[in-house]
């Protein structure tokens, strides 16, 4: 059952549109992560989830319930901010608590000094405090709750700010880059803490970054948003093995997919070199496609028989793997290469060498970008051919 | 060498800004050498900084029983604190929705602040000054108070301020549930005391020295503010006795005096803050 779901979401700022009809479905406990470049539109998505922003147009439904028209305290989301917003006048502990006094306490209730004298407020106010601490103890920051924002490390602050949207357990967890502010050894261990508090928490969330390492690792799924459209929502080995689109195969995947532009004839036949694919479509005529085809399935070699040839112009050691960079004689394109270090130690900037690609791993896409389903045919086959 | 030349280009300096502050206190300095003179001495041909004849305690016991000292202060006080608290009251709500919500008047509120700052009181004065007289209100705290209780330079400057408080916290706040007066009251303000602080100087001072505008609607000294107490002193009772009157005008000086004093951290702070320094 989906606890969170949007229905075509459309937002334009002064005639830019920003989100050009996004849905989606989180389910219950789902980890999805909105991923994209910057200016794609998934912070304001985020924000109109949290009510922080109107859609011009669509619904949003949390827990069964039409939210569009309700107010952003109304709705029973919490989020994370990138800054972390925490109040910098107060400590950790009363920023923690802030949340559950703004919902059990009454509006006279919480009025300075008048405050302390209505009846049945101390009872609530020390449940408040003993909530706090639980939820500060699970974060290991209890020792922190006397402290001011300003007396904190980003690391620090940033687990307050989890403490702050987790104590109310929200039917939504909402998260804009919280990891982006911290440096690179803590960014990689809190991935790790956030998930399994998401794991224990059961709340779904979504979870925006422009980070792909972060949205591949942590999330249960990865939407893909580029230019107000989402344009793949799928685990991420899907998204990585399987994109729908030019950009998602762009966007994800580092070093970057090879893009290699070539013809279709009308049959559905592409040639790449000796590469033959059969596309799953038919055309009335030659259209030009798109191959792509991830570094690591691109093969280097000294044999003269690969489907094309090329020579190396740069070399980029990773340490586990090498990063190749070559030129294709035929055509006179760049093609990336991931290598492992043995093999790198026999390349030579200068060499010519044969490329390969392993064929089931090269994806056809049309001009526009779309996914054109290929059947490949065998290499060797094609080979065959050309040489007869 | 260049340890020699630099202590000669800070002697120089240090001359030079002593002179400065010199030349600006010197009328402060005269007034409180003048409050301890003696009528003779006052209107002898010679000018002397230090009095020949210790007269302090003399002239301050004339200035303080010759009017009514006390009611003058409180007058002061009470005006003060008056037009503060309704020029904070009324900005803040004011320069937080003009800074942080989105409306489509926005704009334009920001055009007329802008031409607020540029209406001078003296323009407004007679106006004001017929309906204060046909609402019967001259000659009270309410004809003081009221038409300096929407300060447009409060608006401006705290809209400044409020521009500066990153939106995600205001974001935070909404949804953790705080209403958009529970905004202001419990994130806006507790984080906008330099603002307050560096207007409330501004404010303050403005109003205790000000003499126009009790001048134009107040004739009954029972509401008589510290600088036109001092008017009526100078006219009625003290005549030509300067010594009186000096020693009258230092004490009305010395509260604004010790209030900055005890601010002054505070005060450089918000002036900073709040980008004022130019």
């Amino acid at each position: 059952m989906s606890i969170l779901s949007l229905h075509n979401i459309t937002k334009s700022f002064g005639g830019n549109a920003i989100l050009r009809g996004v849905s989606l479905e989180a389910g219950e406990g789902e980890f999805i992560a909105l991923v994209g470049p910057s200016g794609c539109g998934k912070s304001t998505l985020l924000r109109i989830v949290a009510g922080l922003d109107h859609a011009d147009s669509g619904e949003i439904v949390i827990g069964g319930r039409a939210v569009s028209a309700v107010a952003a305290a109304d709705r029973n989301v919490a989020m994370v901010f990138q800054s972390y917003a925490l109040y910098p006048h107060l400590t950790a502990g009363q920023n923690i608590a802030v949340p559950l006094a703004m919902r059990r306490l009454t509006a006279a209730q919480r009025l300075p000094f008048i405050g302390n004298l209505m009846s049945g407020q101390r009872q609530i106010r020390a449940d408040i405090q003993r909530q706090v601490r639980e939820m500060a103890t699970s974060l290991k920051i209890d020792h922190l709750l006397d402290r001011k924002p300003g007396q904190m490390s980003g690391g620090q602050r940033q687990r307050v700010a989890l403490a702050r949207a987790m104590v109310r357990r929200p039917s939504v967890f909402l998260m804009d880059e919280p990891l982006s502010n911290l440096d690179a050894n803590l960014r990689i261990h809190a991935r790790g803490e956030i998930v399994e508090l998401h794991r224990r928490a059961g709340v779904p969330t979504l979870y925006v970054t422009h980070d792909q390492s972060e949205a591949l690792s942590m999330a249960d799924r990865v939407a893909v948003m580029i230019g107000g459209n989402l344009l793949q929502l799928a685990s991420p080995q899907e998204i990585y093995d399987d994109p729908a689109h030019i950009e998602v195969a762009r966007f994800l995947g580092q070093p970057r997919i090879n893009v290699m532009e070539t013809r279709m004839d009308a049959s559905g036949t592409v040639r790449f070199g000796a590469l033959t694919l059969a596309a799953d479509c038919v055309s009335p005529r030659e259209t030009p496609v798109l191959i792509g085809v991830r570094p690591e399935f691109v093969r280097l070699g000294a044999r003269a028989d690969g489907i094309l040839r090329a020579r190396i112009e740069r070399t980029e050691f990773l340490g586990s793997e090498v990063i190749v960079h070559a030129r294709l004689d035929a055509i006179g394109e760049a093609i990336v290469a991931k290598v492992g270090p043995a093999q790198a130690a026999t390349l030579v900037v200068g060499m010519p060498v044969s490329v390969d690609i392993e064929p089931d791993r090269a994806m056809l896409f049309a001009v526009t970008g779309e996914r054109l389903r290929a059947k490949t045919v065998n290499v060797a086959s094609a080979r065959e051919k050309a040489r007869g | 060498m260049t340890a020699h030349s630099i202590t000669i280009g800070r002697i120089l300096r240090f001359c030079l800004l002593s002179l400065g502050a010199l030349l600006f206190l010197a009328p402060y300095i005269f007034m409180i050498s003048t409050a301890g003179k003696a009528q003779s001495e006052i209107f002898s041909s010679s000018l002397s900084l230090v009095p020949e004849q210790w007269s302090y305690v003399e002239n301050f016991v004339k200035a303080l029983s010759r009017v009514s000292m006390p009611t003058l202060l409180l007058n002061g006080v009470i005006v003060c604190a008056l037009i503060f608290l309704a020029q904070v009251v009324v900005a803040i709500p004011c320069a937080y929705s003009m800074a942080k919500l989105k409306f489509r008047a926005a704009r334009f509120m920001m055009v007329l602040v802008m031409l607020g700052l540029l209406v001078p009181i003296h323009a407004t004065a007679l106006p004001l000054y017929v309906a204060f007289d046909r609402l019967a209100v001259l000659n009270s705290y309410a004809a003081l108070v009221a038409p300096f209780s929407i300060s447009v330079f409060a608006i401006f400057l705290f809209l400044q301020f409020f521009r500066a408080i990153p939106d995600d916290l205001i974001h935070a706040a909404r949804l953790d549930g705080m209403s958009e007066v529970g905004i202001v009251a419990r994130v806006v303000v507790p984080n906008a005391w330099p603002a307050i602080t560096a207007f409330a100087i501004f404010s303050v001072v403005a109003h205790w020295n000000d003499l126009f505008w009790p001048l134009v609607v107040v004739t009954n000294q029972n509401y008589a503010t510290p600088p036109l107490g001092l008017l009526y002193f100078r006219a009625a009772e003290a005549g030509d006795d300067y010594g009186a009157l000096m020693a009258a005008t230092l004490i009305i000086t010395l509260p604004l005096i010790a209030a900055f004093l005890i601010a002054q951290k505070r005060f450089v702070e918000g002036i900073t803050m709040t980008g004022l320094k130019g």
